[in-house]
Order: C-alpha cells, then structure tokens, then sequence
C-alpha cells in the first residue's frame, strides 16, 4: 500500500500543505480532512468584500484549476476528533480513522466568545464562510451595530458596516486599540480611522453583559451604559482548535508546539498555521502567529521536516495586512515594547505614511498605511537583513 | 500604442503604472520591457507596487507571483493568470500595445 499523509484542516494552512508535498514529489496519497463542508477559501475578505457584497463565494475560493492534478483525496464536512500517535491514525467523528505516515495537523483557530453569546439572536462572531453568511444577513435588515474588540477583525466589520449604512459603535477593553500588534502611539493613529468615517470609538470600557431576551437588544458596559444594538459582533481573539489532541501525546500550550521547522515532539507529526506556536529564537519561545502569510509560508518548512528533506530553520519576517475605511495597513517583522517608532515617509494626519520601529538603532518591524510600494521595499529589506539579535 | 515615458525615465528594476481602461504595469528587468495588466487578479493590489525579481513580479498585498513574459501565476494565492502587452521602443520612448480584453489566455 503506498504511503499516506493525512493533513487535518482543510483551509490555507491544510492546502498549502497539500501543494507543498507535490511540489516536494512526494507521490503517495493525501488525504485531507476538514471539519467544515466547503471547499478551502480565502478568510481575509469575510470581515472585508464578502461581507459586503462584492467578492462573491467563488471570488474566495482558494483552489485553483492546477489543483486536480494534485490528487487529493478529501474528507470535508468531517471533524478529527483524536490522534492516535502509536499507529499514527487520525481519528474522524464518523467513527473511521486514517492510518497514515505522515499527519500534517493545520486545524486552525476558533473564534474566542463571550460567556452567555450564543443564547441570543443577532449575537455573531467571525471566523467562518457560514458566519459571515449569517452576519451578513442580519447587518443587511439592521440599523445599528455594536462590535465588542476593536483589533482587526472588529475594525474591518465596522468599516464594512459603515459602508453599508449603518451606525456602528466599536467597544474596547484597552486604552488603545491594537496597541499589541502596533505599539501605543501607531495603534492610536490606525483607531483614528473610525471616526475620521463616523464611526464611535469608545476605548477602556469593559462590557458587562448583553440584553434581550431572544434576540439582542443592547450591550452593557461596565459602566452602567447600555449601547442599544442590532446586531453585535463579538471580535476578541481566536483560540487555537487543539483540544481534540489532548490526549494524543503532541505537546501543548498555546496551540501546538513545534520546534522552527513544524516539528512536533511526536515523530511524523508536523503543525502549521493558527493552530502552532513555533519555537523563535529571536523571542527564545514559541510563538502561535495568526497571519495569512504565516498559513502560507510554513508548510512548505513543515512539509520537508515530514520528508525529512528539511534544511536550516527559517527566519521569516511576520507580515499582515488590514483594509479599513479604503486605507490599506500592512505590517511586517516582529516589533516589541521599547521600540522606537519613526515615520520616515508621509504623515499619519494625512493617513499616508510609512513607520520603522527600530531597536538600538536598526530597523525590525515597517508599518505603511496606503504606501504599498515603499512599504514592499522595506519588507524585503527586513527579510534579507542579518537577524537582529533579541 | 499608447506612449508610456522615456526609456530613461525607467531604469533597470523599475516598474510604472499606465493609465488606460485597465491599468497597466510596465517593468524593466535589466534592459528589457514587459507590460502585464497592473491589477493583481487575486484582489485589488497595483504590480507596478510590487517586487521585482528576475522575470517575476510579487503582488505587494498577497505575495501572489506572476511570470512578466506569459503573465502566468507563478505563485498563490492568485489563481488566473494577467493579461501581457506588448511593449515597443521608438525614438527613446517606451510604448505599450494594448492587447485586447479577455484573449483567452489561460
């Protein structure tokens, strides 16, 4: 019987895995397992084109005509529900189980809830195509939103919203939204989009609770305000979906831990994307990254550590993007508290600039706002520099 | 033909973007002119902005690669390929021939 790679998760993580082998001329089966019934799609314009109308369900799927030749047996609409790491077999919640050689685990994250969210109507939370369905729907028939975390899926609904008419109100429990990601001062300047397009920030609030009785009717905050509602979007992070390897014997913490090239601490078994953290020595601990590019990028390392064709660990540069409001954020490279910000390009009042973050005087992160090209200039740049030391 | 810009005006590496009914990006990768269509077909980012590198252009938005001789996808997350033009040299200036919409290239 010819080799067997089973690669459980069926989105950007779990496809590129899947590509990467056949380029990589592994030529045994691939059998991929996802726990939703679509085909994979792109998630990034849920918050953005899908959600409001203009990218349409085969705009977003990721599958490309080349992809017949891949072979790929596929088990959608299927959820893994254990690992058994002795036998390697996948587990599947139809009771079967896939004995394979090699298991790419590419599960993903689940967006993060509120206690008590899913008891009421008009209540949403964005990870999937079957919730930005259903969230469009009821933002569509509505006249105001409430988005509970103002990070980038929740700006990214505001600005759809905005766009479709209503009035939207963003909640956030910090002082400064995005300060994570951005630092205070640049995470300051990107909340000013929403209400440079109308939209209400209110920052250093916690919520309290949701009102209604079937459906919502307002969000409380701590306070004692209450925001009346539509519909509420709940945007406050993702967990990693690992519970179903509790058992496995893969080690865990904060999603998968893998050492730089995809390795898990079980022989044969490589994580990739929202569900790994990958050892960085640059942070000299694991590191789960949420990035698209990172879904992207990491299989192909994973994939010849499975192969056993892997060389030296990369040192990829973190990038992502946001579109808010017509303006184009990207960012790129690893950036933490004590790094000095420095627009060397444009001015952050006019919602054009470009910003270094340098350590002890070198460049590691960038940061543009609608300066694709300048900004493409210094990710390369970061990408072909010597590591900075941490 | 539609007149671009003096050869001069763009030196090996470089990349400018052509108004026209849809936009176009002109490259010179060491000496030699390509003209792609400048949006990228996986979502809505200018190639003229991207990377160049040997005869491949990296959207600056998804790092979707495309061949500036064939237009082909030579890397995701785009899946169909741009349209290529022609370009033309006369008196020191460069010129873009507009191809025609939907060529069938595939």
């Amino acid at each position: 019987m010819s080799p067997t790679v089973a690669v459980v998760g069926a989105s950007l993580a779990g496809l590129s895995a899947a590509r990467a082998l056949r380029e990589q001329s592994y030529e045994g089966r691939i059998v991929v397992i996802g726990d939703e019934p679509h085909a994979p799609y792109d998630r990034p314009p849920l918050s953005k084109g899908f959600l409001a109308g203009t990218a349409s369900l085969d705009d977003i799927a990721l599958g490309a005509p080349d992809d017949e030749d891949l072979g790929l047996e596929w088990r959608l609409g299927t959820t893994a529900v254990g690992l058994d790491h002795v036998s390697r077999s996948v587990l599947l919640d139809d009771g079967t189980e896939i004995q394979a050689d090699g298991v790419v685990l590419a599960t993903g994250a689940r967006a993060r809830r509120l206690p008590g969210d899913q008891d009421l109507d008009g209540v949403h939370v964005l990870r999937s195509l079957d919730d930005a369905i259903s969230l469009r729907a009821d933002l569509v028939a509505a006249g105001r939103l409430v988005v509970i975390g103002a990070g980038f899926i929740g700006a990214e609904v505001a600005s759809t919203a905005r766009a479709l008419g209503l009035e939207v109100t963003v909640v956030e429990t910090q002082p400064v939204p995005l300060a994570g990601p951005l630092g205070t001062d640049m995470g300051a300047v990107c909340a000013e989009l929403h209400g440079d397009h109308g939209t209400r920030l209110l920052t250093g609030t916690g919520v309290a609770g949701l009102v209604g009785t079937s459906r919502v009717e307002a969000v409380e905050l701590t306070d004692g305000t209450r925001l009346p509602a539509d519909v509420v979007v709940v945007g406050i992070g993702a967990i990693p979906n690992i519970d179903w390897l509790a058992r496995s014997g893969v080690a865990l913490g904060n999603g998968v831990l893998t050492d730089a090239c995809g390795a898990t601490n079980i022989p044969g078994v490589v994580a990739v994307g929202d569900c790994a953290a990958a050892w960085s020595a640059a942070a000299e601990r694991h590191v789960r990254i949420e990035h698209w590019t990172s879904a992207l990028e990491q299989p192909a390392t994973a994939v010849a550590t499975l192969l056993g064709t892997g060389g030296p660990a990369p040192t990829p540069v973190p990038y992502f993007w946001s579109d808010q409001y017509g303006a184009r954020i990207q960012f790129a490279g690893s950036r933490r508290g004590g790094d000095v910000a420095r627009v060397v390009e444009g001015s952050c009042a006019d919602r054009s600039f470009l910003v270094v973050y340098e350590r002890d005087g070198h460049p590691v992160a960038v940061l543009g706002m609608n300066q694709p090209r300048l900004f493409t200039r210094w990710r390369r740049q970061l990408r072909s520099a010597v590591p900075t030391p941490p | 033909m539609i007149p671009v810009c003096p050869t001069t005006a763009l030196p090996p590496g470089e990349a400018i973007r052509v108004e026209a009914d849809e936009p176009i990006a002109v490259f010179n990768v060491d000496g030699e002119f390509y003209a792609i269509d400048d949006t990228c077909t996986h979502q809505d980012a200018s190639l003229a902005d991207g990377w160049l590198d040997g005869c491949t252009v990296e959207c600056p938005l998804h790092a979707s690669c495309f061949d500036l001789r064939t237009g082909k996808v030579s890397g995701p997350p785009a899946k169909t390929p741009v349209r290529t033009h022609r370009v033309v040299v006369q008196d020191g200036m460069v010129h873009v021939q507009v191809e025609p919409a939907a060529d069938g290239l595939a």
